[in-house]
């Protein structure tokens, strides 16, 4: 990503002056590209080969933020094509569009709906980030109208959706620095709107059909006038067109250091789609590909709450699967003679095991031992949950001095290990829990 | 004033292999048509640098006794037919299914128990019932697993069924039958690149041909482990287009057993109001799963509800335009 030792030197005044601390230029060049100098430690470079080396050490794609505070939404910085590579870094903003066509009173209740909307996983409150509000009016007065009375229901950040700058300009009155994205600028109004968008602080969208060329030809004037929070529509519609144009413009900021397309991507998952759930397929493909910013026709929370749990899986770091801590825990403040059962720290385990234990009405202690982040049975499989690791976490947290009686339940999907761990654990009982944790509150019920 | 791009196009040096599912009359089955998957020389749907000979495919679940443990919905949509594997398959078909899975769920031993015998009978009944190939499942019981495909594979010969699951602790004895009989295997694995290479490894030592397995790298569903299979097939792909001989097999997920057995799916009293319509998130969690696997690689995905077929239907064929 970064330039080369030698390309870096080709920028460089090349008199060995030493003054940098290396002995000659293609020393500190060198340094340079490893990141172990700075390059203000040489008082000679020129304001150009600065704005160069500047320039290419920024990353591939921009990271453009959209809105303010603490519901702003940053998308773009990616450095991978596959997210086994390393990971996916800026989840998806993903918005719900609104016409300023809609009777007022409607408008205002849908704003509350998006704004309000939240869902909890594994212990993650997920929520979609703001509202796309467009121009359908074809009138400024209105479109601004509206805009208030988005702003005066939320602080989620905006999409701004209007051709007419006119329209633009009087919606971006009532925003009041709070950085909206403006969509969009064309080859048609691209310098009405990139004042707007340098007067208001505002990411700009940039439109153009056809080819990637038109699209990063007006990118390059846009920069000119100096925008550089841009978000790119390559006009892809279709599923087959969009994936590809997406996959591309990823390849040719990642691959080919290409400036003038390294922005992140907006995507209209309602436009060419039949229904609501085809609009979910389609947002789906733009959450796993390359999609930066995705605007849904449909607010529905059986829709949401899937492509919720879709963005949340596709962004999580592959390194570092959601975890909890290990311990013993307390689930609806049991007694010394309550259940006790032992499970793994992979997030997704704890909280499907403890939500079953909530909602089943029991109290009981849940030992969480450590899997390193491991699922039962995948953690069974590597040997970091097992008979010897159950056996010291009942000794690590104490477990005896908490619970009246030596009974442990384990995971059904574990049973192989319960003679194995009757030797480890003389003295107690174990016995076998249901192999899903929705069986849990049917066991529990039962259980003495 | 157009910049010029020049677009990086991957120059891949291997494909998936391809392989054929089903026999017709001429080449000693009685099926209607066959079905061919793999043979890919690109990523899922990125033809501008490769082809795909073949779209993926839709295989739809049936068993082999009244599913009373899946989700109510299921069994509301579906209704009476559930009662019948023939009648099942023949539904399923309409449907738009381009495979029936059958799974012979009543050989498990905590279940009927049935025997090899019944296991044959089923089996003869769904493939006088369908036109389609088969992918046959024993109940996930190594031993009830061997007793039950062996005797389908020898019953069925001729058919070209592929036999589920072979598994690294449980493999010859399937292979075997599928060498003796002309069928095909799934080899599972637990999410893991090299386990899946070692079992294909492993079971053309046996002299099986590449051409007659399929992978299976375990489905974890949306919610549910759903980015480690995703993440996997990527990888298995990505080695099978550069050249990785044991990782060049199609692609199988078990897309509808895993999204089915969600909470999400099975349960409506006392989840939260934001899950939203019971009957719609549901179709969304096995049409969302089967579309996001798609996308890293499977060839066949094996669905429970019939909304799912038609929706997983129509993406493909939007994703195959060119």
């Amino acid at each position: 990503m970064g330039l080369s030792g030698l390309q870096i030197y080709k920028l460089l005044p090349k008199t060995n002056c030493k003054e940098c601390g290396y002995p000659t230029c293609l020393a500190f060049a060198m340094k340079l590209a490893a990141k172990q100098a700075e390059l203000s430690a040489c008082p000679y470079v020129s304001d150009e080969a600065k704005a160069q080396l500047e320039a290419a050490a920024a990353p591939p794609i921009r990271l453009v933020t959209i809105g303010a505070g603490e519901n702003k939404v940053e998308v773009g910085n990616e450095t991978v094509l596959y997210r086994h590579e390393k990971t996916f870094f800026h989840q998806p903003g993903l918005f719900v569009r609104l016409k300023d066509t809609l009777p007022l009173a409607d408008f205002e209740s849908a704003v509350d709906q998006v704004a309000a909307y939240n869902v909890e996983r594994v212990g993650i409150e997920l929520r979609p980030d703001g509202l796309a509000i467009e121009n359908a009016s074809g009138d400024p007065a209105t479109f601004a109208q509206y805009i208030a009375a988005a702003r005066a229901k939320t602080d989620q950040p905006l999409v701004l959706i209007a051709s007419d700058p006119a329209a633009m300009a009087a919606a971006l009155e009532k925003t009041d620095g709070s950085a909206p994205l403006l969509y969009c600028a064309t080859t048609e109004n691209w310098e009405a709107m990139a004042e707007l968008a340098s007067k208001h602080k505002a990411a700009l969208a940039l439109k153009a059909d056809g080819d990637l060329s038109a699209l990063a030809g007006l990118v390059e004037q846009v920069k000119g006038a100096g925008i550089e929070d841009i978000i790119l529509d390559p006009g892809a519609r279709g599923k087959h067109e969009s994936l590809v144009a997406l996959t591309n413009l990823r390849r040719l900021a990642l691959k080919s250091n290409f400036r003038p397309l390294g922005f992140p991507t907006v995507v209209f998952a309602g436009e060419g789609a039949n229904s609501q759930e085809e609009e979910a397929i389609v947002a789906a493909q733009h959450i796993a590909k390359y999609g930066g910013i995705i605007v849904l026709d449909h607010f529905d929370p059986a829709t949401m709450y899937p492509l919720l749990t879709l963005r949340l899986n596709i962004y999580t770091d592959p390194q570092k699967p959601i975890q909890v801590s290990p311990g013993l825990y307390e689930i609806a403040e049991p007694q010394p003679d309550s259940p006790l059962l032992v499970t793994t720290n992979f997030s997704l385990t704890y909280f499907s095991v403890a939500g079953e234990i909530e909602g089943g009405g029991r109290p009981a202690w849940l030992l969480v031992a450590d899997s390193e982040g491991m699922s039962v049975l995948t953690g069974w499989a590597a040997g970091k949950f097992d008979a010897e690791k159950i056996a010291k976490s009942v000794q690590q947290f104490d477990v005896a001095s908490k619970i009246s009686h030596k009974k442990i339940v384990i995971p059904g999907l574990v049973s192989t290990i319960s003679g194995e761990l009757e030797e480890e654990l003389a003295g107690w009982e174990i016995m076998v829990g249901p192999r899903e944790a929705i069986h849990i509150p049917a066991y529990l019920k039962s259980w003495e | 004033m157009p910049v010029s791009v020049d677009v990086p196009k991957e120059k891949w040096t291997g494909k998936v292999r391809e392989v054929t599912l089903g026999a017709t009359s001429d080449s000693g089955g009685t099926r209607k048509s066959t079905v061919t998957v793999g043979g890919e020389s690109t990523l899922p749907f990125l033809t501008f640098e490769g082809d795909m000979q073949h779209q993926p495919v839709i295989a739809v679940e049936v068993q082999d006794r009244y599913p009373d443990d899946w989700s109510e919905l299921l069994l509301e949509t579906w209704g009476d037919v559930l009662n019948d594997p023939a009648g099942w398959a023949q539904k399923a078909e309409e449907y738009g299914a381009d495979l029936i899975a059958l799974k012979l769920q009543s050989a498990h031993t905590e279940g009927d128990n049935t025997d090899a015998a019944h296991a044959v009978d089923i089996t003869k009944a769904v493939l006088k019932a369908t036109g389609l190939p088969l992918v046959v499942y024993g109940p996930g019981q190594p031993e009830k697993d061997n007793d039950v495909l062996v005797a389908v594979a020898e019953a069925a010969k001729g058919e070209r069924i592929a036999l589920g699951n072979c598994e690294d602790k449980n493999y010859r004895t399937i292979v075997a039958a599928a060498l003796a009989h002309d069928q095909l295997v799934v080899a599972k694995t637990p999410i893991d690149v090299n386990l899946a290479k070692q079992l294909n490894i492993l079971i053309s030592d046996m002299r099986l041909e590449l051409d007659r397995i399929l992978m299976d790298p375990t489905t974890g569903a949306l919610g549910y482990g759903l980015e480690y299979t995703y993440s996997v097939m990527e990888r298995l792909r990505i080695a099978a287009l550069s050249g990785d001989s044991m990782t060049q097999q199609p692609m199988i997920c078990t897309v509808g057993e895993e999204a089915w057995r969600a909470k999400e799916s099975k349960v409506n009293e006392g989840v939260p109001a934001a899950w939203g319509d019971w009957p719609k998130r549901s179709t969304n969690w096995e049409v969302i799963t089967a579309t996001t696997l798609i996308h890293s690689g499977a060839d066949i995905v094996v669905v429970r509800h019939p909304d799912s077929i038609k929706l997983v239907k129509q993406t493909i064929a939007d994703l195959m335009v060119q």
